[in-house]
């Protein structure tokens, strides 16, 4: 009885595996794929004649498996991959997850089917992907890991991850505010709002802005609450503070949304964002960027997106063999009020 | 009556608690109200403000469990009604315009209607049970409210919208005079005609219910065409606070929320019997605490920590069985070194 059970459910388990797998193949993305092929071709074809100096310079395929469209920011990312793929006649197989890891693992394993030259990806999560980066070592792909990083103990699994330093975006946050206020005499309130509580940029843009505010001892963080990333959450949490709590000078928001939810409690409370309170952000979306020229916000800590060029220089890079450090950082600006201004027209984000 | 007998005393005691509680911890913080730029500006009004939607997703979603139904779609109804408005007024060339704005409000209520006839289809004439029927909206409508928005957050710069959730009117927040007409109705509707006994009777036994003449499947399909209403318009003035709407975000667990604000109401989730003034203040709780939580500055590590032992607290104190069991055993206690004076006296 327990044999036939234990058989039964082995049966199961592998009838699931076979459509599983079928399913991985099915489904090539054939839609984004297809138009990203098609895209490509044009300048493909004309790839090989600007480049002929280049040894042994052949079309290389890669398959790129998005998170999805869930900001403005992801928005920019894909773009940025998209036209530097063109530019540089790389053959981009581009699928959108929507946010779910089932999805790109799909798409990843229909990269592997395809035996593109290399797959990128950017993980909507962290963990769970030793199985399908396994799949794809085995198949001898390279793998580069983008924007986002996987908590995989086996770091021979990809061939590098390449993306902002979210601590140094919190340095860098804390390192403006400490020069602002370097001759402060009395104490300064700082409020911050936290992004979603445990994620690695809520984490790391506090330690990073922790740091560098630890010199001066008038530069004192009184509130610390998440706003989960959001504006509403912003809004709500920036109201409490701002009653709980009598004189605040700066608030660190760890993204825009929760900052230019921030600035509308602000303005509830009839006082003027960027004048009577200091108003630091990190991301540099369009309406931050917006709002920042006009003054509301003071300093924008910028969280690339661009990492297009980047991705497609190390792909060639790796695949004519050269040695590809295993952490690339891509470098972040920033924006004061007045660089926000002039940067605003030429945005592509 | 003994008044703690009262169905609303265990609610408006863990209210008066709360509140007590913030009498003693921030006294100045928490009950200032100023006049600041022509109306009122304090903490106790940011707490009517922002419990406003969870105030009008829970009114509504008392009437469908008061049916022993659930509604979980509310938080995806919330996040497209929000979405759906924020698209409509960000298409238009005069945001500001009063026929613009008309037609988001119709638009967005429009599209909650019709997916809460489709729930209450689901429920009544398919007969699928409440909680899945609904599950498969909460799913499929934060799917649809991110194919309304395109996977981006909708900034729109109408003041006009702005007002619904920001404004205010006679120095209090618009939203609150909302809640009040909304409430009203349904108080009205259920208590004032034979509407509230047909829901409870509905409720209390489907099938006898039907025999006895009330059409059971018209109710079910009323309370769910009101409930995705309520959202709708919750869903108007979350997105209407912030200007923007968030398609993954708005609304998010606002079904939980108001499940939770139902039952601290004092409504059973077995249906037949619900009260909308308990809900009312289940709601004014829930938002009073998560209020207090950001004022005193608990970590956001352990807020959530926080929230739930206070409702667990809430919900073992509204226990009837609890307290007998409570009072029982101090009436009962048997220490033993009392055994043994007594033994020895």
């Amino acid at each position: 009885m327990k044999r036939t059970g234990k058989l039964g459910a082995l049966l199961v388990l592998s009838a699931i595996l076979l459509v599983t797998s079928a399913c991985g193949k099915n489904n090539n993305n054939a839609e984004p794929s297809k138009q990203a092929a098609a895209s490509s071709a044009a300048p493909s074809s004309e790839a090989p004649a600007s480049e002929a100096a280049a040894p042994a310079d052949q079309q290389i395929t890669m398959g790129f498996a998005q998170v999805g469209a869930e900001s403005g920011w992801r928005t920019a990312n894909t773009d940025s991959i998209q036209s530097a793929a063109k530019e540089a006649g790389v053959d981009l197989k581009f699928s959108d997850a929507q946010q779910k890891q089932e999805n790109q693992i799909k798409a990843i394993r229909s990269y592997i089917q395809q035996k593109v030259d290399v797959i990128a990806f950017s993980p909507v999560v962290e963990s769970g992907w030793d199985t399908v980066l396994k799949e794809a070592k085995d198949a001898g792909i390279p793998v580069i890991l983008t924007d986002r990083a996987v908590d995989s103990k086996d770091t021979s699994l990809y061939v590098t991850f390449m993306g902002s330093d979210f601590v140094e975006e919190g340095r860098m946050a804390g390192a403006w505010l400490a020069e602002q206020y370097k001759d402060a005499t009395e104490d300064v309130n700082i409020v911050e709002l936290q992004g979603t509580t445990g994620s690695a940029p809520a984490n790391d843009r506090k330690a990073g802005f922790e740091e560098k505010i630890a010199g001066n001892a008038h530069l004192k963080v009184i509130a610390s609450q998440t706003g989960d990333f959001t504006r509403a959450k912003g809004k709500e949490v920036m109201q409490a503070f701002l009653k709980a709590n009598k004189d605040i000078d700066v608030l660190y928001a760890h993204n825009d949304d929760m900052a230019l939810g921030a600035i509308q409690a602000i303005e509830a409370a009839g006082l003027k964002p960027g004048v009577d309170i200091k108003i630091i952000s990190v991301d540099g979306v369009k309406d931050g960027m917006t709002a920042a020229a006009e003054g509301k916000i003071n300093y924008i800590v910028e969280c690339n997106p661009l990492l297009g060029p980047l991705l497609m220089q190390t792909a060639k890079d790796m695949l004519a063999g050269k040695e590809v450090p295993k952490r690339i950082v891509t470098p972040d600006g920033t924006f004061t009020s007045e660089q926000a201004k002039e940067a605003l027209p030429n945005r592509k984000y | 009556m003994r008044i703690h007998k009262h169905h609303l005393f265990w609610p408006l005691a863990m209210l008066a608690a709360l509140l007590l509680f913030n009498l003693f911890y921030s006294p100045e913080e928490f009950y200032t109200v100023q006049v600041r730029n022509g109306h009122l500006y304090g903490t106790l009004i940011d707490i009517l403000n922002f419990g406003a939607p969870l105030i009008l997703v829970a009114i509504g979603m008392t009437v469908v469990i008061a049916t022993g139904g659930i509604d979980l779609s509310v938080g995806s109804i919330v996040a497209i009604s929000g979405a759906m408005a924020c698209l409509t007024i960000s298409k238009g060339a005069d945001q500001d315009a009063l026929g613009l704005l008309a037609e988001a409000i119709a638009l967005s209520i429009g599209i909650a209607l019709l997916l809460g006839l489709w729930n209450g289809l689901l429920v009544s004439v398919i007969g699928i049970q409440p909680i899945i029927a609904t599950l498969i909206l909460m799913v499929a409508g934060r799917g649809i409210a991110q194919l309304i928005t395109s996977g981006q957050i909708i900034t729109v710069t109408s003041d006009r919208y702005g007002y619904i959730g920001s404004g205010s009117l006679l120095g209090l927040p618009f939203s609150i005079f909302i809640v009040v007409a909304v409430f009203a109705v349904a108080v009205l509707l259920t208590r004032r005609t034979a509407l509230g006994l047909f829901i409870e009777s509905v409720g209390r036994n489907p099938s006898a219910s039907r025999l006895a003449g009330i059409r059971s499947r018209y109710v079910l399909i009323a309370v769910y065409l009101f409930c995705g209403l309520c959202a709708a318009i919750a869903g108007l003035i979350l997105s209407s606070n912030v200007s923007s709407a968030d398609g993954n975000n708005a609304g998010l667990w606002y079904e939980l929320d108001a499940i939770l604000a139902v039952v601290i109401g004092g409504t059973s989730l077995t249906g037949g019997r619900f009260y909308l003034t308990g809900t009312l203040i289940g709601a004014l709780i829930i938002q009073t605490l998560t209020t207090t939580i950001y004022m005193i500055g608990v970590p956001p590590e352990i807020t959530l920590v926080v929230k739930a032992f206070v409702v667990l607290v809430v919900c073992l104190i509204q226990s009837e069985t609890f307290r007998k069991t409570l009072v029982q055993r101090w009436q009962t206690r048997r220490y033993p070194a009392e055994r043994e004076v007594a033994k020895h006296v």
